[in-house]
């Protein structure tokens, strides 16, 4: 073994060990599944004696303190002595899921109570088991004034895990001081006007509705090649430079400020905005509808008082003051007649109140199994955030 | 033999003085850079059939990086290249600034170094989106480059290259002009007058002595832009528009909302692969034998 000496061997020796221990390291961090069991990834309910709620929500979705007027939260906690501290920190689903998967996927808790996500957002947690069952005695006014268009969709076909907050459609938004009047989606992804001043939503069943819907296609039901060619229209629309930005809900300072002048847009945002100049209207490819679901996530150690909440809401007085403020679809049966009282012009207001055709001409977003969903989702997301 | 003991106990004591002095700094790097590294390393290599729900295995994945480079090679090309323009533009303005504060300020000095570094008082977030506000299509600047045509009618800044490189320069200049202050202000006044003693010109003076005195300043100073600028995404994302993501848009997208761990790992450690290469190629270029 001559030119082989001891300290070239030894530092051989060494080099491979070292691998060989990095190597081992690198399998450490494997992520574990993130399913849980909300039968026993539970906490002691403190509700009687700790009275307090922690709930996130949407912006901009909830009235608000003003001179004389008490909003509904106020008064709940006046009814019931419950503190409720009110985030409105949820812009965007996913963005949303990636804050508490951590925490949720691994059962620990997320620190909140209560949260409002989309239907499919809230299916797809539900089904991995971080929700936990609302007790249904201690929430009697929910299933017996639920809307019966939200009453029972497939993924909680009793209404056993989740509440709808509000139910919205999305359609378009557009400032009429600054552009002449639209009426498609089709002109919003053309129009040279507005070219670079328009946004999209990075919610993509929304989004990709509606480029279903340009191609004459139906989002209920499509074909891989539907979705391609929709894809391939969004990614046109956005290296002509016709798309400013995709937004979760802060597309409305956009709006606001002028940086935007039409953009994809839920309902009860821009009648919340008090400015006359902005206006939605429901495009000619059709609407977009949605619902926002309270859950309790696993963990919560106030689900006692979630559910005072939840049954609060769904008192048609209380839901009439509440859709009155966020001129969001009001999911609570006989809030139309109770709106008589809290503000008679908004009784007949299609945005609180769709008709039956109004509703029969919306939309929802066929039901992803998860794995077409990551493919989707990751389509979307390589066009709109990457 | 007792006095040998005498003597070596002290020696290795003081042999031993030295670890003691790295422990804090070694558990640091492993804690806050050996660990992460690794975790990096190994999300790079995930399959990626797993998911953020059902879990992700370690499996020795290698075409990650293919797919990865291949889909998002246009993102990395664009992020070297504002991230290098930036760099040129804070070398230009920093340097100039950088001179002046060390040799012109006189008793401004200090008010002036403080003036370097007072935006580092207010959040990095909250500065950027006051860009925003200054460089919105209805702003005054905008205005007032319609009104004089340097923009057209439909022109703006916002959501444009411009902005996005622009908002680049604005945050990492400091990082530009301190490392430069710091090694111009180590020159000896005297080079520069002998320079002129034997008729230099001005420029001359410049190129042969300050300019080379003040390049470990000038190496140290385009590192610390170079490097947190390529990997940045706040200024993308604020101030630029969807044909403007740079790679740490692309990987902040797949961590969070796609939750496809496997390909952000993967890019990750491209990123970091070619800063490092870059760096190492420049450092070998630039020499760093005066690196402070």
């Amino acid at each position: 073994m001559a030119g082989l000496d001891r300290r070239t061997v030894l530092k051989g020796v060494g080099g491979v060990a070292a691998l060989g221990a990095s190597a081992g390291m690198l399998t450490l961090f494997d992520t574990p599944d993130r399913e849980q069991d909300p039968t026993t990834c539970v906490a002691d309910d403190v509700s009687d004696t700790d009275k307090r709620l922690v709930y996130s929500n949407w912006p901009e979705y909830i009235d608000e303190d003003d001179g004389d007027y008490v909003s509904t939260k106020t008064q709940f906690e006046r009814d019931t002595g419950i503190k409720v501290a009110y985030t409105a920190d949820v812009n965007d689903n996913n963005e949303f899921f990636a804050k508490v998967s951590n925490q949720l996927g691994s059962c620990s808790s997320s620190k909140r109570d209560l949260f409002s996500l989309t239907d499919w957002m809230a299916a797809r947690m539900i089904q991995v088991g971080w929700i936990q069952k609302l007790d249904a005695a201690n929430v009697p006014n929910l299933h017996a004034n639920i809307i019966d268009s939200l009453k029972a969709p497939e993924w909680d076909p009793k209404r056993e895990y989740s509440a709808p907050w509000q139910s919205g459609l999305t359609g378009i938004a557009y400032n009429k001081s600054k552009v002449g009047e639209i009426k498609s989606f089709k002109e919003l992804l053309t129009r040279k006007d507005l070219k670079g001043r328009i946004s999209l939503l990075t919610e993509m069943r929304d989004t990709m509705g509606f480029l279903l819907m340009v191609n004459g296609g139906d989002p209920e039901k499509f074909s891989d090649d539907e979705w391609q060619n929709a894809i391939d229209l969004l990614k046109k629309a956005r290296s002509d430079g016709q798309v400013r930005s995709f937004t979760g809900n802060e597309y409305v300072q956009d709006l606001a400020s002028g940086n935007v002048v039409a953009c994809e847009a839920w309902s009860g945002d821009i009648a919340n905005a008090g400015d006359d100049n902005l206006v939605w209207i429901p495009p000619e490819e059709g609407i977009m509808i949605w619902a926002d679901n309270m859950i309790v996530p696993n963990l919560a150690t106030h689900q006692g008082n979630a559910e005072k909440w939840i049954d609060y809401y769904y008192q048609p007085e209380v839901a009439a003051k509440l859709a009155d403020y966020n001129s969001y679809i009001c999911p609570v049966k006989g809030a139309q007649e109770a709106m008589e009282k809290v503000n008679p012009d908004n009784v007949e207001n299609e945005l609180i109140f769709p008709t039956e055709k109004t509703l029969s001409e919306t939309h929802r977003f066929m039901a992803l199994d998860e794995s077409t969903m990551r493919t989707y989702e990751g389509d979307f997301a390589d066009v709109t955030s990457s | 033999m007792a006095t040998l003991d005498d003597v070596a106990a002290p020696k290795a004591k003081r042999k031993l003085t030295g670890y003691w002095l790295i422990l804090p700094g070694a558990l640091w790097l492993a804690v806050f850079f050996v660990i992460p590294f690794y975790s990096l390393i190994s999300t790079s290599l995930f399959d990626p059939k797993g998911s953020v729900l059902t879990g992700y295995d370690m499996t020795w994945h290698f075409s990650n990086y293919v797919d990865a480079i291949d889909q998002y090679k246009g993102q990395i090309w664009r992020s070297l290249w504002y991230a290098g323009v930036a760099t040129a533009l804070c070398l230009v303005i920093g340097y100039v600034l950088a001179y002046a504060i060390a040799f012109k300020a006189g008793r401004w000095k200090n008010l002036m170094l403080v003036l370097v570094i007072a935006p580092f008082f207010t959040s990095f977030l909250l500065r950027t989106l006051s860009w925003k506000l200054i460089l919105a299509d209805d702003g005054f600047v905008v205005d007032a480059l319609q009104t004089v045509h340097l923009l057209g009618d439909d022109g703006r800044l916002l959501a444009t290259p411009f902005a996005v490189i622009a908002g680049l320069t604005y945050n990492f200049l400091p990082f530009m002009v301190l490392p430069l202050y710091a090694s111009l202000e180590k020159i000896d006044i005297r080079l520069i007058e002998a320079s002129s003693d034997l008729y230099a010109s001005p420029l001359r003076g410049f190129l042969k002595v300050t300019l080379p005195l003040s390049m470990p300043g000038v190496v140290a100073g385009t590192l610390l832009t170079f490097i947190p600028a390529a990997g940045d995404y706040v200024n993308a994302q604020l101030l630029g528009s969807p044909n403007t993501r740079m790679v740490g848009n692309t990987i902040q997208s797949l961590f969070t909302t796609q939750g496809d761990y496997a390909a952000a790992g993967a890019l990750s450690v491209t990123l970091m692969i070619i800063i490092v290469g870059a760096v190492l190629m420049y450092v070998r270029t630039a020499g760093t034998e005066d690196l402070v």
